[in-house]
């Protein structure tokens, strides 16, 4: 609007104001308001005069003053910065922008964007405010519309007014053109579909000569390209972006100095960055992109300044863009040399930066990152947290087969003396890479108990099942384990993982804890009594867990078979029977039960463990409560379970099977590290839920599957009652029956168990069974509970298959079964069809 | 894109906010907090970065405020610095030598400067002197009802 008109408008307010002055105060003004807020030396004086302005203000709202409607709002914002609600401002707010007044829509649209969220309602009167505004003779007001849209634009005035955004997008005005651009882009994050309409205007964006529009431009490119493959190949293709990025890109750096955009002698670092950004984009994945920004690449690599920060944010921003595209080895060489110097640098923000960095190309360009883990693994030691802490990440990510040992050393020392923010990742860290790099059972076993004893309590809960399976699969050096946590043990019963995992070795080994044996070191003398004195201490401890009780309990439990002294544990587990602890009871009575009751089964009970297969991790209560099997022997050794043997065996069963229509068996479960048992056991377990995520910190969790790798008895509920069992064949005196059961947690699985009888009366022995089934079938078979048929049906082996059937196709299945019998191996193939239907449905 | 951007003093009192992504107000009380405290707790020769929930959150102490942003995990933290330095050097131009009595008293001014500077969380113009323009011809708007008025406005 013209100042004359201007002028004549407030000519005739000014006779209105006079008129109202006439009749009440005019309220204070802003600044007063604020120095008067600000000489309050209490809160509550404070709280007392903002509830006094606000009264005022409330009633001058009411009165509909328009005239002092901008000053109170301002004083509202004030006032709301300071914390105190002003939401009956709202609405003003909205009466402000609809004003014709500059100031008034200054101060509306401000108020606008902090007191309105798109949550509400309100915010929705607002559009057509802003569709005048964008449509306003003045580019200031334009400009107005334009921010208040672009920061805080719900989805429905993003679609109300796109149009007019568009339209803006085209004009020649460089002030409202970038600021159009800005907003396009707000309005396609609210609004994907709406992209597609902003495309015929970005089509001679670039050529603008004007900084503000490149810079916007650039962003919107960005912002479409990363949404939408298609516009990105679009751009690629069609627009030619990426000569025109590298031709701005040059100039900029060739051009001589611009004191418009300089900044510490770089030339507008913010488009810089912006275009090596959007070149990132453009050349992810396509070999032509890539090498037609190589040399400008290069070029800002070498050539740009390191001496102030800027020059360095261009340098980061160029290496980023370097090690994502399919640059050539050399550039990627560069691009890594320039994060090595950065981590020399003294400023700590490039350090940081660079160790960030670092972590994103490990998994890319190993072998060149490892050439600077000297220098990393001194950051570990580097005082600043947010640098110790990505030191940290990147030292686990250049673990490797041959420096582990010199790694572990310096991981071993961080976690001494790190914070406690630290512990518990780093002690995870350290366990996983031991676990995939030990070089040796014993350093594994050394490493586990120096981070036990260090950092104890930091350790995550599923730790302790994770030691306690690798303890038990070190069958060499058991007596070792023992010894050195039964030493463990004696120093400090405070921290819980460590005393858990220890109770739980001396229940198990303790007879070769006082046997006075010991491959390793030097054997330490101990007495029955002294070990039981220590289990005992422990249940009786203040500092132990109800859970560490419940392992010692159990431990001492165990010890009735190992050691001698009976009595003494009987004593012991009859007065926990009366234990407050309802855990602790429960098994003390039980215990006590097998003492009266069941004694004849004690000693298979409580029998050594076998080596368990590495399934899958959960809790430590139920690794206690599940004792030894009844038959150990039987159980094949698992450890290392590798996928090489049951291919062979299966690539057998198909070739004799000739068909195509056959899955492969898994006869073992693979190794449980999430990232490479990814497909199988993800493809097994289907609905069950898997942190698929292979961040090596978070074990996977699988809940109904751990029972199962240590006893190959079926321990579901049999829910689908009465699924009648079927003989699948029957020749030659073999007769193998099948009883069905369904899974509680997946209804997609079937679990079938084999009865393997023999009524010859010659045994059968390396009786192996394998099976079979069609391609939309996945199959699991665990471990026989033996491999031997005793004669004239005088047992069955058993064996448990997992089926997991998620499109509930018929059941159909081939069998290979081979065998020894009376001296000559044996060997035969069956179909098995006649499933019953509630098996497979 | 730059999620928010906050200004407070050593003593924790907020200057300025603005927000670049939809938060109800009990959220954003709740950012400000854990901001301020984080930034505030941070031992005094600290690198000028931190995580925070699934943001990189960049900060910069220009006497007795601190400038705190929160950016995407995309974004890059140097030239935040940059960013930040930038909207101070306006700042220092607008009000001549800045102090934190400018921000204080003329809040709307600060706010209105950013706006020129950044939107939707991005910079919307990289020239000094644009941006300088721009606010000043905005003022002169302005101006014009006050003499007229031959009082401030607010």
């Amino acid at each position: 609007m013209s100042f004359l008109d201007a002028g004549i408008e407030f000519a005739f307010s000014f006779d209105q104001l006079y008129d109202r002055l006439q009749s009440m105060p005019a309220p204070i003004r802003l600044r007063e308001l604020i120095r008067t807020i600000r000489t309050a030396r209490t809160q509550a004086e404070e709280r007392e005069m903002i509830q006094k302005e606000c009264a005022a203000i409330r009633s001058s709202f009411r009165e509909e003053d328009h005239t002092y409607r901008c000053r109170n709002v301002a004083k509202l914002l004030y006032m709301h910065m300071l914390g105190y609600p002003a939401h009956f401002g709202q609405l003003e707010c909205l009466k402000l922008i609809a004003s014709q007044k500059f100031t008034d829509k200054r101060i509306g649209y401000l108020g606008a964007m902090l007191l309105l969220d798109e949550r509400q309602d309100v915010h929705l009167l607002m559009t057509n405010c802003i569709k005048n505004d964008l449509n306003h003779s003045t580019q200031y007001v334009q400009g107005l519309a334009l921010c208040t849209l672009g920061c805080m634009g719900s989805a429905e005035m993003c679609r109300d007014l796109a149009g007019e955004v568009e339209k803006l997008l085209k004009t020649s005005n460089s002030y409202l053109r970038k600021k159009a651009a800005l907003c396009a882009v707000h309005v396609i994050r609210k609004v994907p579909e709406l992209m597609e309409m902003f495309l015929p205007a970005t089509k001679n964006l670039l050529s603008e000569k004007n900084h503000g529009v490149l810079h916007t431009s650039v962003v919107l490119l960005t912002e479409m390209c990363e949404r939408s493959p298609d516009m990105l190949a679009h751009f690629r293709k069609n627009e030619k972006l990426v000569p025109q990025l590298v031709r701005i890109l040059k100039n900029l750096i060739m051009s001589g100095y611009s004191p418009e955009h300089d900044v510490s002698g770089i030339s507008d670092p913010f488009l810089q960055v912006r275009i090596l950004r959007l070149l990132r984009i453009l050349g992810r994945n396509d070999d032509d992109s890539s090498e037609a920004m190589n040399d400008i690449l290069a070029q800002v690599a070498t050539n740009t300044e390191t001496s102030k920060n800027v020059g360095n944010a261009i340098l980061y921003e160029t290496v980023l863009t370097i090690m994502d595209i399919k640059s050539e080895s050399g550039l990627r060489v560069l691009a890594i040399n320039i994060l090595g110097r950065f981590l020399l640098n003294n400023d700590k923000n490039i350090r940081y930066v660079a160790l960030t960095s670092l972590l994103k190309t490990v998994q890319t360009d190993h072998n060149a990152v490892q050439r600077h883990r000297s220098t990393i693994v001194d950051c570990l030691k580097d005082l600043d947290v947010s640098i110790k802490r990505r030191a940290m990440e990147l030292s686990f990510a250049l673990v490797n087969g041959n420096n582990i040992r010199g790694m572990m050393k310096e991981l071993l020392h961080f976690l001494d003396s790190c914070d406690p923010e630290f512990k518990a990742d780093c002690a995870s860290g350290i366990f996983l890479a031991a676990e995939k790099y030990a070089p040796s059972k014993r350093w594994h076993i050394d490493t586990i108990m120096r981070v036990l004893t260090t950092a104890g309590s930091y350790v995550r809960d599923d730790c302790v099942p994770n030691l306690i399976q690798l303890i038990t699969n070190s069958v060499e050096i058991h007596s070792y384990t023992v010894q050195r946590l039964y030493k463990a043990l004696l120093d400090d019963i405070s921290q819980q993982p460590l005393v858990q995992v220890s109770s739980w070795c001396i229940g198990e080994y303790g007879d070769l804890l006082v046997s006075g044996q010991c491959e390793e070191e030097e054997p330490i003398q101990v007495t029955e009594d002294e070990v039981l004195d220590v289990l005992e201490g422990l249940l009786a401890s203040n500092l132990s867990s109800p859970v560490t009780r419940g392992y010692a309990l159990t431990a001492v439990m165990k010890l009735s078979t190992r050691f001698s002294s009976v009595n003494r544990i009987k004593k012991v587990v009859s007065v926990y029977g009366s234990s407050i602890d309802v855990e602790l009871q429960q098994r003390a009575v039980e215990y006590n039960a097998l003492f009266k009751k069941y004694d004849h089964m004690r000693s298979a009970l409580l029998e050594r463990m076998p080596i368990m297969e590495k399934t899958a991790t959960n809790g430590p209560t139920e690794m206690v409560q599940t004792n030894g099997e009844a038959e150990p022997s039987g159980l094949e050794s698992k450890h290392p379970p590798s996928i090489t043997q049951p291919a062979s065996q299966a690539n057998d069963l198909l070739d004799l099977l000739g068909g195509n229509d056959v899955a492969p068996v898994i006869q073992t479960t693979p190794a449980a590290k999430p990232a490479s048992a990814g497909g199988e056991l993800l493809d097994l377990l289907g609905d069950l839920s898997l942190s698929g995520d292979p961040a090596p910190q978070v074990p996977v969790s699988q809940p109904s599957f751990l029972l199962d790798g240590v006893s190959s008895q079926p321990l579901f509920n049999d829910v689908a009652a009465g699924i009648p069992p079927m003989t699948a064949y029957n020749k030659n005196g073999l007769k193998i029956e099948f009883t069905f059961e369904r899974s509680n947690t997946n209804p997609n699985i079937a679990i079938i168990t084999i009865h393997a009888s023999n009524h010859t009366e010659t045994e059968m022995t390396n009786f192996v069974f394998q099976a079979a089934v069609p391609k939309t079938f996945q199959l699991q078979l665990l471990s026989p509970s033996s491999n031997v048929i005793p004669a004239l049906n005088q047992g069955a082996v058993t064996q448990v298959i997992k089926i997991l059937n998620p499109q509930k196709h018929q059941l159909r299945m081939r069998i290979k079964l081979t065998y020894t019998h009376k001296g000559s191996p044996l060997q035969d193939l069956a179909e098995v069809n006649s499933f019953p239907p509630q098996s497979w449905q | 894109m730059m999620r928010f951007l906050l200004l407070f003093s050593r003593q924790g009192k907020l200057r300025l906010q603005k927000w670049f992504t939809p938060l109800v107000e009990r959220e954003r009380k709740k950012v400000v907090r854990d901001m301020t405290l984080m930034v505030l707790g941070r031992p005094p020769r600290s690198c000028n970065f931190l995580h925070w929930k699934d943001l990189k959150v960049v900060y910069k102490r220009y006497a007795s405020l601190y400038f705190c942003c929160g950016l995407d995990d995309k974004d890059n933290e140097l030239l935040a610095l940059e960013v930040l330095h930038r909207y101070v050097e306006l700042l220092d131009k607008y009000f001549g030598n800045v102090c934190e009595l400018d921000i204080i008293f003329n809040f709307e001014k600060a706010y209105f400067i950013l706006d020129e500077f950044l939107m939707g969380g991005e910079v919307q113009e990289t020239s000094k002197v644009t941006v300088a323009k721009s606010i000043e011809a905005s003022d002169m708007l302005q101006e014009t009802m006050e003499e007229y008025m031959s009082k401030p406005a607010f």
